[in-house]
Order: C-alpha cells, then structure tokens, then sequence
C-alpha cells in the first residue's frame, strides 16, 4: 500500500504532468499538421489582428451579445473558470508541496477564502448539472458522458475539501484527491476538456473568417 | 407581449415534417452499403481538422439555441436548436460510423435542408465560434452524394448545369429580354443603353436568373439608374450572366464551382474594371466567399460589388440625386449574406436615410439581424414545404410587426420572396421593396419628352 501511494504521490505526479503538458502540445502539433496536410487554405484567411480581435471580445466578460442574453450561465461560468485554475495554483497546501521539491514559492490564498472558493467551485457544477437537467435545449443534448466530465472535475475538489477538513477517512481522500487530480489532468488533452486549446482556435478562425473576409463582428 | 403573432389566426397547418418525390424516390433506390460508403466518403475524405474540431470541442451547453429563429419560432423546441440538428445528423452519423436508417436521411434532408438558413447566426452565439452552418453543408453535401436533395432546389441546380442560370433561361431569351428592356426604357430616356459585350467597360453588372425570368423591370431599372449616373457599364450576353448559385446549397460542389468559374470567366473575357451585381445575398456569398475558394481563389479574382455598395458609391459622390425623399415610413432588413456576410449594414442605413425621411430600426439588427427564414436554399426547396417555412418564421413576422413600419426594405432576392410570404402569412400590411426601387422613385431622372 505504502508503495502504491508513494507512487502516486512521486514518479505519477510526474507522468501527470509530463502527459498533460506534453498532450496539449502534441493536440496542437496534430491539430497544425492535419492544418497543413488537408485544409492549408485556412491561412489565407487567419490573420492574427483579427483571431485575438475575437478572442479578446470573448474575453471581455458580458461583452458579446450572447453574454448578455444568458448572463447568468456565462457569469457562472467566467468565475468557475477563473477559479478552477485559480484555487489549485494558489492553494497553500499545494504550495507547500512544491516548495519542498523545488525551494520555489508563491503568494498563497488565506486558507479559510481557498474554502470558499472550493465550495463556489462546487455550486458552479452544481449549476451546470442542474442546468443540464432541467434546461430543455441542453437537456437534449446531454448524454451521460457530459455529467462525468462534470464529475471529473468534481473529484479533486470535493476530495481535497473533505481532506483538508478532515471530516472522515483522512488518509483515504488525500489518496482519492491525488489520484482524481492526476485523472482529471491526464485527461484534459484528450477529452472535451482540451477546449482549452482548441476553443481559442477555432475562435480565432472563425474571428478571421468575420474580420477578414466578412468585415463584420463575430460577437 | 403586443407583437406577439400566433399562427392559430390563420387557417391552421398542421406541422409534420413533408417530403418530395425526389427525396422519396431517392431514398428508395439507397443500399446500406451505399449510405455508409458516402457518409463514410463525406466525413472522412472530404473534411479536416477543422470540422473535427467542431465536432469535439461542441462542450453541448446550448447557448447556440438562442441564436436560431427555427428554435425561438417553435416555441423553443430543443430539436430546432443548431447543436441539436447536428446531434441530430453529423453525430448520429459518426456514432454509427455511416450505418444510418432511411428514417434518419429522410429526417436528416428535412433538417439540413428546411431547418437551417445557413445564416450563421449562431456561430455568433457559440463561445467557441463552431461553424454549424459548414456542418449542415457537409449533411447536405452527402445527402447530394446521396442523390436525396429535394425537387425544387434540384431542379435549379440541373437548370444551372444544362444552361448555366438558375432558371432554364435560353440564350435568346435572355438577351431578348435585354434588349426588350432597353427599348421599353429608351421611350423615357433618351438616348438610355443596355450595352452588351462591351469590351473594357468599367462594370460589368450581372443579375440573378429570376430578373429576366419574372422581374425583368429590376433591369429596366438598374439600366435607368447606371442611365443618370453616366456609368460606362456591360452586361454579358452569354452563360456566366446569371450570378446565382443554388449548388452552393445542395453540396454540389462541383457544380457550383463551374457556374463560378463561368461568371469570373465571362468578367476576365469583357476585361471590366470590376463587377456590380444586383440586390441579391446567396449570390453575393457565391461570387465573394464561396465559388472563388472551390476553383483556387482565395479571394474572387475580381472586385466584386454588391449593388448595395455600388448605390452608396453613386449617392455619396453625387452621381445620382434624389430629388425628393421617400415619405412613407420604412425598416431595413439587413440580409445574413451582405450584413453578417459582407458587413454592408452600416452603408444600408446610409442610403436608408438618404432616400427615406422616416427610417425605423428593427431589432435585432445589422449581424445580429434575424435571417428572413427564406435563404440558405430553403425557399428554393418550393410548395411542398411553405407551409412550415411560415411556422418556423414566426419570430420574423413579429419583428417585422414590432417596427409598425408601411415599407420593408429587403435589398436581397431570397429575402424578398421570404418576407413577401411571411407578410402575406401574418397579415402585416407591409410593402416590400428593393433599395432599386426607391432609388428609381425618389431620384433626379430627365425624362423623354417627345419633341425635346
């Protein structure tokens, strides 16, 4: 057993890692390449002013028409993104961690705000679960596999909630947090989650096709 | 809501999902081999990194649903909305990897041929910017492969084939109809031409196949108009005159990619400056985005103007005068061709003002205008579908109703058929017109007096 958590917790942290980073880059490299092999037209039309033309407008929150239409999905989902990548970084625990493998350092949340993010998190996937469920045209096109990519994500936050409390079977969640976290990571490059990357891409082309080509807003 | 419209008011229509002949005697004649093969064909071979992109990265959140008229019109009915008529075909047809039934085609020629504008509103609507109308254009490229596409529109794409229009128009007739025009015109305007094949002229204007086929007058008019402003222009007598392109919209590709070539082939022939074409969107789309890219040109070879520009050009450098404003109160309808298409909604609203007295906005406007529920071929499709295209357009009818304006301003053919249709439809009292229209009432024209 012993074994098997310091593997986790050592060479998989690791992998992780390695996997995650190396994937993204491997889906954008794949994803240029096929570019290049079947649809090199598209460069005739991208142009750089006018991909970060539209991302930025996305960027800006309540800014696109859309945003505006459905507020409060977009207004949910700007500070659940914010935090899913701001709780994880800036969490005192996890910067202990590092620090002790690589003397390096930084800002940490207050541990008691870190709390309050991780359960917003939550309410954000309670959101849209319940969104899923009860809104007509999402319903529709949700399957079960939609729900575990919210159940994914889900994981490590509840795990590491419940370990940082240590409301029951400490040891046991610090392992299911480890291991959910190093799930959730692996597969971001290779589920719907590499929206990621690939949204911005396909944001920046279709940016180019309504800056460059149609000389209209795409937002 | 006040402008709500309620179809119940007219004789009822009972919506069930219609068919044609061609779809039906089509279907019958599929193997399963056969259907797998060229869905197979289609999404493997035919597609790149581009539609798998969108098919992947969809995180299915809905937020298109908002953007599309069949959805608001049916009562937000989920199997309208744009994520779900690709759940409904391309996913479908992925999942099964190409083993689909002769209910899913006969569903998914209705759904790509009845329920989508190609409008691309929604890709508006979409954070990610997924391109669904190229998705209900690859359904409609396999349904094509699949020799399904509806009567109507077929027929159209066979007239293109065979004679190079849109309409059957034979070569005499079309040039009989020019000339017809030009003399009728000549006995108010003195000295007034219609050139034809003139080698080197700075325009070269081109109109879509219903002009001479049914609105001849919108000739007489250009003609009237390129007149007073003293416009050294042409138009061609040969195939490559039609501008249109309904192939675009059964997935005909190779079609559609001969009646471009032909029309930039006809303009390289008359060695024009540029082109000017008439108050049409689809075939806007066709000669500037789309024909260009299948025959190698990523931009079209020539300086292509819609005639909405062209009018803004003579207005503002004072070639053509209005003499007195239009006094009825009218709205613009922005075509998802030309405003979301081309962004010429802002100039529209210029020569609005400059031609009306009372100029009316509807909303939503410009890109985010609502397509006339007439485009993307749908229209094209003909009787056997009217009935549903009215239910779908609900949403439309109470915009238009909402701006309480006389006149509706619809610089675009397929819109123009659509919105005459929703008016009748809806009972809105509304005229619709062309900006030609206006300009030809309100503008500064000499007329023949005999004995001048």
């Amino acid at each position: 057993m012993n074994a098997f958590i310091d593997f986790i917790m050592g060479p998989m942290v690791w992998i992780t890692f390695l996997i995650f980073i190396l994937g993204l880059i491997l889906k954008i490299v794949l994803i240029l390449k096929d570019v290049n092999a079947r649809e090199p037209y598209i460069y005739s039309y991208m142009t750089l002013k006018h991909s970060l033309r539209s991302i930025a407008a996305w960027s800006i929150p309540f800014f696109p028409k859309s945003t505006k239409q459905s507020p409060v999905f977009y207004g949910v989902s700007y500070i659940f993104h914010l935090l899913l990548f701001l709780v994880p970084i800036f969490l005192t625990a996890h910067i202990v961690l590092v620090n002790e493998a690589f003397q390096v350092s930084w800002i940490a949340l207050d541990d008691s705000i870190a709390d309050i993010l991780t359960i917003m998190v939550g309410l954000g996937l309670v959101f849209f679960m319940i969104r899923r469920m009860m809104v007509p045209e999402v319903k529709y096109l949700t399957s079960c596999k939609d729900y575990l990519l919210i159940l994914i994500v889900a994981l490590p936050f509840i795990t590491g909630f419940i370990a940082y409390h240590q409301f029951f079977l400490y040891r046991p969640m610090v392992i299911a947090h480890v291991i959910s976290g190093e799930i959730m990571l692996i597969l971001i490059p290779f589920s719907k989650f590499s929206h990621m990357i690939v949204a911005p891409l396909t944001r920046a082309y279709m940016g180019s096709e309504f800056g460059n080509v149609r000389h209209a807003k795409d937002w | 809501m006040s402008n709500e419209i309620k179809t119940m008011d007219k004789s009822p229509i009972v919506k069930k999902k219609n068919t044609d002949e061609a779809v039906e005697s089509g279907l019958a004649k599929l193997t399963r081999e056969r259907i797998k093969n060229t869905i197979n064909q289609v999404l493997q071979n035919e597609t790149g990194p581009r539609f798998k992109a969108y098919v992947e990265t969809c995180m299915h959140c809905g937020l298109c649903a908002e953007a599309c008229l069949y959805f608001l019109s049916n009562d937000r009915d989920p199997s309208y909305s744009p994520a779900g008529k690709v759940k409904q075909t391309i996913w479908e047809m992925l999942d099964k990897k190409g083993e689909v039934s002769i209910d899913f085609l006969r569903r998914a020629v209705h759904i790509a041929h009845l329920e989508c504008n190609v409008c691309k509103r929604c890709s508006m609507y979409c954070p990610f910017g997924i391109d669904i109308a190229y998705l209900m254009l690859m359904v409609r490229r396999i349904c094509h492969k699949l020799e399904i596409t509806p009567l109507y529109i077929q027929d159209t794409v066979n007239s293109h084939s065979a004679t190079m229009n849109q309409m059957w128009v034979k070569e005499d007739e079309w040039i009989d109809t020019l000339q017809w025009q030009e003399e009728d015109a000549r006995e108010e305007f003195e000295n007034l031409r219609i050139p034809l094949d003139k080698v080197g002229a700075d325009i070269m204007y081109s109109v879509i196949a219903p002009e001479p086929k049914f609105q001849a007058g919108l000739i007489y008019q250009m003609a009237t108009i390129m007149h007073a402003a003293g416009v050294n222009w042409t138009m061609p007598s040969t195939p490559g005159w039609d501008n249109s392109n309904m192939a675009m919209f059964t997935g005909d590709n190779e079609i559609s990619g001969r009646i471009a070539r032909a029309f930039y082939e006809t303009a390289a022939r008359l060695k024009v400056k540029r082109v000017v074409m008439g108050e049409c969107g689809h075939a806007f789309r066709s000669t500037y985005d789309v024909g260009n890219r299948w025959i190698g040109w990523a931009m079209p070879p020539f300086e292509v103007v819609h005639a909405l520009e062209f009018y803004h050009e003579l207005l503002t450098s004072g070639r053509i005068k209005i003499a007195q404003k239009y006094k009825k109160t009218v709205t613009l309808h922005d075509p998802c061709n030309v405003s979301r298409g081309r962004g010429l909604h802002d100039m529209a609203r210029e020569i609005t003002n400059m031609l009306c007295e009372s100029f009316i906005e509807m909303t939503p406007n410009r890109e985010h205008n609502y397509c006339c529920g007439a485009g993307g071929g749908v229209i094209n499709c003909g009787p056997p579908y009217k009935g549903e295209r009215m239910v779908n357009n609900r949403v439309k009818a109470e915009q238009l109703k909402a701006t309480g304006a006389e006149v509706l301003i619809a610089p675009c053919h397929n819109c123009h058929s659509g919105l005459e249709d929703i008016i009748h439809h809806y009972n809105l009292n509304m005229e619709v017109k062309f900006l030609g229209d206006i300009i030809f009432e309100t503008m500064e024209k000499k007329i023949y007096q005999s004995g001048d």
